[in-house]
């Protein structure tokens, strides 16, 4: 019991990464029915921010935070401003084609700027606690708090802003909203903004549970969290949530309970098998495909 | 920067066609395939610099005896990714287009086993300097010994029950826990081996967990290790991963010690150790720079000079393979593949960098010492040396 209760922090911790993470695949789709793959590789850009931030001054965790999330912001609207905005209406697959060019590129500069990995500078006083038999650290409890919070911010704004009702309005009808005197194209950067914030936040945590840092690691984490936003039912946020805390959890308690070679085809057959009954994701809603 | 070589390449190419027909100047061309980029680049540099760091010394002293010529070395360097299908691309490209007389690298095992096979296939000289994966020198298809394929480095054959040894005898050590990369041919292999030569000394290993390359949460795994508190945690890992397990490990309050395998031996594996958590750990290892042979001092002195760092043992051990390529190509005295095949092959000792190497009838690897390292004090640490 105590044993499944430590797998649970574990897979609670590995969750709410893929959790920030998928939210920035759910927004982008959720907007422009595109999906973004240089996430993943802007995820990792986040984690090389800290890195030069904290080389350039030594700064606390919080303010770490906010600047790195900040870069990200701004790199993502620049990428959507000059990788995306000029294909909005070109064929889907070109779009697609773009972001993974976009992605190659951010990798790519990165290995070539840095091709060795990097150890990740400790910016917190990381202490161990043992609460009845269960390890639990500070750091630990910074990721799963953080993410929860920016979490629960998103829905907030989301739901309950006009800015998010813009957002949702985006997404239900692309063509009708201009029409209303809503700027489209403002919201759609802010909703790549936002989306790169997380990814940048989950980086910055990322780095610091895995504290070594290199050019390819956005690669699975990406891949898995963008699965994990298909599980949820991609374009739902709420969704994503669900999906990423699934995935984390399927991979931690299959190594838990099976033999750990096997993680990958158990968590991902049984990932497939929702697909199979819920062929949206879990939250996600059918819709018809607009020729 | 990185463009200049091409750029002079591709400059010097149009001004040798510009003055036409002249004869390029015969030179012996080795090809080094490296892992340059990818999950490991520190061995890839490191295996660079030791070859063209050899390069240079030949080329100063005038060159490379042959025949009657002297000859300068001609370095032909090849990225492979650190990816099985790019190193067996690299050979096929060093071989076939750029007609390289030896190849020296791939260094990981699960590049030099598919570049192996292309060696083999096309008849030239593979010197893998740091592959201890038995298979690396065996035919995947007849499962017999490769003619063409070659190493520098003991196997895990030998690797691993000297772990195994060491753990028991000297750490006392009854229980053990393996954690590997079951997706990368050096750890599989030396894990198997580790396994059936700790039980075979009388320990007993209560856990083989695994995770596949690109892994960065071993919580799980961890976890499950924590349950059955063994005596050591055996993790083949390279030295980009080992200080993330270990710090996971730690803070899970596992206190184990670790040990590990060849693969750590960059110094790397300490810059990325930011937690300390390595600190006292063992790892089996080629060489040792605390070494007081005299070859070595003066290659480590020279390595030290040329690039400000010291050499680790990838750098070591493809300086051995390249002066052996190059004895070889002077013995056999002609730029002919299969003669220089035939001198490598007929090879029984050979004293170099990481020791003494004998060559066994028809063995591909030559029976040579291994070191026991401790990382103390942010370093690495000679503890013991064991004789084959």
């Amino acid at each position: 019991m105590k044993y499944l209760a430590q797998q649970a922090i574990n897979a609670l911790q590995l969750g709410s990464i893929y959790a920030l993470i998928a939210l920035g695949y759910s927004m982008v789709y959720g907007v422009l029915t595109m999906i973004n793959f240089a996430h993943g590789d802007v995820f990792m850009l986040g984690a090389f921010f800290c890195l030069l931030l904290i080389a350039i001054v030594p700064v606390p965790f919080w303010l770490a935070l906010i600047v790195v999330m900040g870069a990200t912001a701004l790199l993502g609207t620049l990428i959507e401003r000059f990788a995306y905005r000029p294909l909005r209406n070109a064929p889907r697959v070109s779009a697609i084609i773009t972001a993974l060019g976009c992605g190659l590129v951010i990798q790519n500069t990165t290995l070539g700027i840095s091709p060795y990995a990097r150890p990740m500078p400790h910016l917190l006083d990381n202490t161990t606690f043992q609460l009845g038999g269960l390890t639990i650290t500070t750091l630990q409890m910074i990721i799963i708090g953080v993410s929860v919070a920016l979490m629960v911010a998103l829905d907030f704004l989301i739901r309950k802003t006009s800015f998010g009702m813009a957002m949702r309005a985006i997404s239900s009808d692309r063509a009708t909203v201009p029409l209303l005197g809503i700027p489209a194209n403002r919201v759609i950067a802010v909703t790549f903004a936002l989306g790169a914030a997380l990814g940048g936040a989950a980086g910055l945590l990322y780095g610091m549970a895995y504290p070594v840092v290199s050019a390819a690691m956005g690669i699975s984490v990406g891949w898995k969290a963008f699965v994990a936003a298909v599980i949820g039912g991609i374009g739902n946020m709420r969704g994503a949530v669900l999906g990423a805390f699934l995935l984390g959890g399927v991979e931690v308690m299959t190594v838990a309970v099976l033999p750990s070679t096997y993680r990958d085809l158990i968590s991902y057959s049984l990932l497939l098998l929702i697909l199979v009954f819920k062929p949206h994701g879990l939250l996600g809603k059918p819709t018809l495909q607009k020729a | 920067m990185r463009n200049l070589p091409a750029l002079t390449a591709i400059l010097c190419s149009g001004a040798f066609l510009l003055t036409s027909c002249q004869p390029s100047k015969p030179s012996v061309k080795i090809g080094i395939n490296a892992e340059l980029t990818g999950e490991m680049p520190a061995v890839g540099a490191s295996c660079r610099q030791a070859a063209e760091l050899f390069a240079e010394q030949v080329n100063k002293g005038g060159g490379l005896a042959v025949g009657a010529a002297k000859l300068p070395i001609q370095l032909s360097v090849v990225d492979n990714s650190c990816k099985a299908d790019q190193s067996a691309a690299a050979a096929q490209r060093l071989i076939s287009q750029d007609g390289v007389l030896v190849m020296v690298g791939p260094d990981a095992s699960s590049c030099a086993i598919p570049a192996g096979e292309i060696a083999e296939a096309l008849g030239c000289l593979m010197i893998s300097p740091w592959s201890t994966n038995p298979k690396t020198t065996v035919d995947s298809t007849t499962g017999k010994t490769k003619k063409n394929v070659f190493r520098a480095c003991f196997t895990d054959r030998f690797e691993s029950p000297v772990l195994a040894a060491f753990a028991t005898k000297k750490l006392n050590a009854k229980t053990a826990a393996v954690l590997y990369d079951v997706s990368s041919e050096a750890p599989t292999s030396q894990s198997a081996l580790f396994k059936e030569a700790f039980e075979k000394a009388g320990g007993k290993v209560v856990a083989m967990e695994t995770y596949t390359t690109g892994d960065r949460d071993f919580s799980a795994q961890l976890t499950k290790i924590r349950e059955t508190a063994p005596d050591i945690i055996y993790l083949p890992a390279p030295y980009n991963d080992t200080p993330l397990i270990a710090s996971q490990a730690r803070q899970l309050g596992i206190k184990a010690p670790f040990l590990g395998s060849d693969a750590w031996s960059s110094p790397d594996i300490i810059k990325l150790d930011a937690g300390k958590n390595l600190e006292g750990s063992y790892f089996c290892n080629h060489y040792s720079t605390e070494t007081p042979n005299p070859k070595a001092k003066q290659f480590i002195a020279d390595y030290r000079a040329r690039y400000g760092n010291d050499p680790d043992d990838v750098a070591a051990l493809t300086y051995d393979a390249m002066t052996l390529a190059a004895n070889r190509i002077a013995a056999a005295g002609k730029t002919d593949r299969a003669a220089v095949r035939d001198a490598m092959a007929s090879t029984r000792s050979f004293d170099g960098v990481t020791g003494h190497f004998v060559y066994p009838e028809g063995a591909r690897e030559p029976a040579k010492s291994a070191v026991i390292m401790q990382i103390k004090d942010g370093g690495f640490h000679w503890v013991s040396t064991v004789e084959p």
